[in-house]
């Protein structure tokens, strides 16, 4: 292979090729850069990256460590220690945070290359294409015209269109799963809790993720790898061991109990998705999977609860945004401490994140609590248990990533419901904390990937890794590329 | 028309953790500003609370001593409001399942019956930063941002500003000897709001209630609970309503002034704190949280009635303060007589004004138990009067010599011998002719003049008791 492809390998074939010396990490970050100067001009995936960025290996040592200077793109709402983090939103323009995400220290510690690579996002997670971002959109690496799917538009994009090995995004109702889905790529929600959220500036703290986007199985194993595990910075991470992921990638599913949630396949679903999807259980089954269909009664509840709970946590957390000691602060002349807060998030805050400020404000108001933020809370329990019950029979759930392919740019701005309907097979998983993976099972006539997405229960990430790698393994639609 | 006042306080005190309740900056004051600060005491974005393991150890500790029940399940809760001295524009505290519930705090009122003053909770919270306002601008310290506060909040059972002022100083007490907080107002470690209303002498209904801030010692809070009694009274008994509102004690002008009224009050928007997940206590932590308590003040003010027949009085002044309780029970034990009063005395008495006057306490001052009790029994067995062992006691503090030292180094020791005393007699008595005529004509006090002349001669080292009996005889002769 000409080392001016580099950039179109997995990172595990990249490695493979650093242990024998047949390439260097210099060379991979050369290929990586002419790829970005190519494409990233239609693709726009990555934000404040001008003509004469630098992407260098400022390690002088031979690494022998997991990722030997391999380049990890990076969402921009993950701290990076000196670098511009911003959510894609101008209410944090300029913000350089002091200190790294604990998934950024545990990536550096590993070797990679952390460089200015921050992708593009909806602003604050805040949306299913990537459109709510203050720096505009990502455009989908198989279609131009079509979005790359959110809030981790631009880490798919990216991954998609080989101008990045691997990539991180954070998932809170499906932001890793449905970009992956619409981009042809592969994208984990690990469980929540088994990677450190401290760093990740907070959408929903009790659904937030963080999780590889990759270009496929093996990679995502690897990454999760890297970035998990219990950190006595975040309360809320959970203090069990990590296993060699990679040791899960086992070619075989003969014997494995695959669930078929009913409520996932009526209205509402694209056919040609609802077909491939169907198609792709087929091939679980000729591979020897036991599939049976199971009911999750609770689903019809998952998007109000989700809104609520979402929108709740985000009110509260947006709230240190005041221009008080960092970020954006109005230049207009105010009278008092108020109308600057007001100044500053007015100016700051798009469309999106202020529908979901004021959503949220709402919802935990006097007199709203108990009918809205309480309920929701019980229904979520409901949504859990239904989960529960299904994986003491089953060993995972397999559902369509996404109800349609990705669609037109400026198709659903004006509709936000519409928009968050988008969300609607993902958000469960975040909801009951559940571990979930999507990778390509097929595309389109017009030619756009469709993700299969698999559930399995906490912690019990081997499983949907083993599921999807005998899957991957037994079909090729992970090799197509976009062109571009 | 006679009214009765209804009394709450809330009461904040910083816990003296080494380090703050969610981050490990350090909680020393007095720094630099902003100084002891770090992204999570910021509030910076993606930065996370961790739990102060011996702030909630120091919480259960409190609760346990007002016994409170403490909570199996606990969490913390978010409470939202915008303002620049809290930089996440939320406090991470406690609001439906606080750390503990349903305690007590008897108070004990000279001359009265001990009074029973329910606590509704007592709750972990964080601390916001200090504002310092300039002519122009405001100044943000966040050194105190995240210090761990710990919330502790009464019912409404006090119905004097006397009683409120006993209630905080015996709570003080308690929290001085669990060893949990410096409670020094001067430095906002502790803080009291109050919750006033009046209502009818004999009714039950509620008035409506004021809630009183900006009170900055003990006797502010006296003196605001005064005047708001007094205003309140006035409005009611000439027809107009009390507003409910939060008003600021002003302590220049001696008044309360009106903050806001309920109409802009706010809507903290408490929702459980995601970053934090609920846990539990269990029953063996809290047993063992329990076996660390010491003895509290008012136990320990009843086993010196007891053990050591003080008065009441006498005891309540010896246990405000825990380490001065133990210093004045180590003097106890090292003097042998049974009555103790000799050296309650001298505790009160002198020990107590020297150490006033050094600005420090009892047990602060340089003299150990042991050198108190020699200075005292010279004292007892008369060797040395009164008077001449005050100067001994400030000698003594002041150069750690030993009594017997400096009273040797003076040449203070009494005289007692009766033919030093027989001349001294003779020579006042020939003297003062007139004096001694009056005396055996019948006037009793012309004796005492002669007494104290006497003394003057012998620089206050006679033994007065002993001259007394010397001069009677002789002038009867």
């Amino acid at each position: 292979m000409p080392k001016e492809s580099l950039n179109r390998l997995t990172a595990h074939e990249l490695l493979q090729r650093l242990d024998n010396k047949q390439v260097t990490s210099d060379e991979i970050l050369s290929a990586l850069k002419q790829r970005i100067k190519e494409v990233e001009p239609d693709v726009r995936a990555y934000v404040r990256l001008d003509k004469s960025f630098e992407l260098k290996n400022s390690r002088t040592q031979e690494l022998k460590c997991l990722f030997q200077g391999l380049p990890v793109s990076i969402k921009d709402n993950i701290c990076t220690d000196g670098l511009n983090t911003e959510c894609c939103s101008k209410i944090l323009g300029g913000f350089k945070p002091p200190y790294d995400a604990t998934v950024i220290k545990k990536l550096k510690e590993a070797g990679a290359v952390i460089a200015d690579l921050k992708t593009n996002m909806d602003e604050f997670a805040f949306g299913s294409s990537t459109e709510n971002s203050f720096f505009g959109p990502t455009h989908n690496p198989w279609d131009l015209e079509r979005v790359p799917g959110g809030s981790s538009g631009g880490s798919a994009a990216a991954v998609a269109a080989d101008e990045a090995i691997l990539a991180l995004g954070s998932d809170t109702g499906g932001s890793i799963r449905q970009p992956a889905s619409f981009c042809g790529v592969v994208g984990l929600k690990p469980t929540y809790g088994r990677v450190s959220r401290f760093g990740l500036i907070a959408f929903a703290s009790s659904l937030d993720q963080i999780g590889p986007i990759t270009k496929d199985v093996k990679d995502s194993a690897l990454l999760l790898g890297a970035i998990a595990g219990y950190d006595p910075n975040d309360s809320t991470s959970v203090d069990t061991p990590v296993p060699d992921y990679t040791r899960s990638l086992i070619n075989d599913v003969k014997g494995i109990k695959i669930g078929l949630p009913k409520e996932y396949f009526v209205e509402g679903i694209d056919p040609q998705v609802k077909a491939i999807v169907e198609e792709a259980v087929e091939k679980l089954k000729k591979l020897g999977a036991f599939v049976e269909p199971v009911s999750l009664r609770h689903t019809q509840y998952a998007a109000p609860v989700y809104y609520i709970v979402a929108t709740a946590e985000a009110s509260s957390n947006l709230a240190r945004f005041d221009g008080v000691q960092y970020g954006h602060r109005s230049a207009t002349p105010g009278q008092g401490m108020l109308q600057m807060y007001q100044n500053t998030r007015e100016e700051g805050f798009g469309e999106e994140a202020k529908r979901r400020i004021l959503l949220g404000t709402f919802v935990l108001s006097h007199g709203y609590y108990e009918a809205y933020y309480l309920r929701a809370l019980k229904v979520r329990t409901l949504i859990k248990q239904d989960f529960d019950a299904v994986f003491e029979g089953f060993d995972c759930i397999l559902t369509p990533t996404a109800p349609t392919p990705a669609f037109k740019i400026g198709e659903k701005t004006d509709n936000p419901l519409k928009m968050y309907l988008s969300d609607i097979y993902t958000i469960c998983a975040n909801l009951a904390g559940l571990p979930a993976i999507s990778l390509p099972c097929g595309f389109t006539k017009e030619g756009l990937p469709v993700g299969l997405q698999i559930l399995a229960k906490p912690f019990a990430e081997e499983m949907l890794f083993r599921v999807a790698y005998t899957y991957e393994q037994n079909t090729q639609w992970h090799k197509m590329k976009p062109k571009l | 028309m006679l009214y009765e006042p209804v009394i709450g306080l809330e009461v904040h005190v910083h816990l003296k953790t080494k380090s703050k309740a969610f981050c490990g900056c350090s909680t020393e004051f007095g720094a630099q500003p902003n100084t002891q600060t770090c992204p999570v005491c910021l509030g910076f974005p993606g930065s996370l609370p961790v739990l102060n393991k011996t702030a909630l150890d120091y919480a259960i500790k409190v609760a346990l001593a007002l016994g409170c029940r403490v909570q199996e399940y606990t969490k913390f809760d978010r409470k939202n409001y915008f303002y620049p001295d809290l930089p996440k524009n939320y406090q991470i505290s406690q609001y439906d399942l606080p750390l503990s519930c349903d305690g007590f705090l008897d108070i004990h009122l000279q001359g009265a019956a001990s009074k029973r003053i329910r606590i509704r909770r007592v709750h972990l919270e964080e601390d916001a930063g200090k504002l310092i306002h300039r002519q122009d601008t405001s100044l943000a310290d966040f050194n105190r941002s995240g210090i761990p506060l710990l919330e502790i909040v009464s019912e409404p059972d006090i119905n004097s500003a006397g009683q409120a002022h006993e209630y905080l100083a015996e709570l003080k007490s308690i929290l001085e000897y669990l060893d949990v907080s410096d409670c020094d107002m001067e430095k906002g470690s502790l803080r009291c709001d109050a919750n006033i209303s009046l209502r009818k002498q004999g009714s039950l209904e509620l008035g409506v209630k004021s809630e009183l801030k900006n009170m900055n010692s003990f006797k502010a809070v006296r003196d605001a609970l005064n005047f708001e009694i007094e205003r309140q009274k006035e409005l009611l008994d000439s027809g107009q309503a009390v507003i409910q509102e939060t008003r600021l004690w002003d302590a220049k002008q001696l008044k309360t002034l009106s903050m806001r009224s309920k109409e802009e009050a706010k809507d903290y928007r408490y929702f459980p704190e995601p970053d934090l997940s609920t846990f539990s206590i269990s029953a063996d932590k809290i047993a063992g949280i329990r076996k660390g308590i010491p003895e509290l003040p008012r136990e320990k003010l009843l086993r010196f009635i007891k053990e050591y027949g003080l008065s009441e009085y006498d005891a309540s002044v010896l246990v405000i303060s825990r380490r001065d309780a133990i210093f004045s029970e180590q003097c106890f034990k090292a003097y042998a007589p049974k009555e103790k009063k000799a050296v309650v005395n001298w505790l009160i008495g002198p020990l107590l004004s020297e150490a006033n006057n050094r600005g420090i306490g009892l047990s602060d001052l340089k003299i150990e138990p042991a050198a108190l009790i020699e200075l005292v029994n010279f004292v007892e067995r008369q060797e040395i009067s009164l008077l001449s062992a005050k100067t001994v006691l400030t000698q003594m503090l002041d150069s750690v010599k030993s009594a017997s030292e400096v009273i040797k180094e003076k040449n203070l020791l009494q005289i007692s011998d009766t033919r030093a005393l027989e001349d001294m007699a003779e020579q006042v008595i020939k003297e003062n002719p007139a004096v001694a005529g009056d005396y055996k004509s019948g006037k009793e006090s012309a004796l005492m003049f002669l007494v104290g002349e006497a003394m003057k001669k012998s620089q206050g080292r006679a033994n007065p008791k002993a001259l007394k009996e010397i001069l009677e005889k002789n002038l009867k002769k």
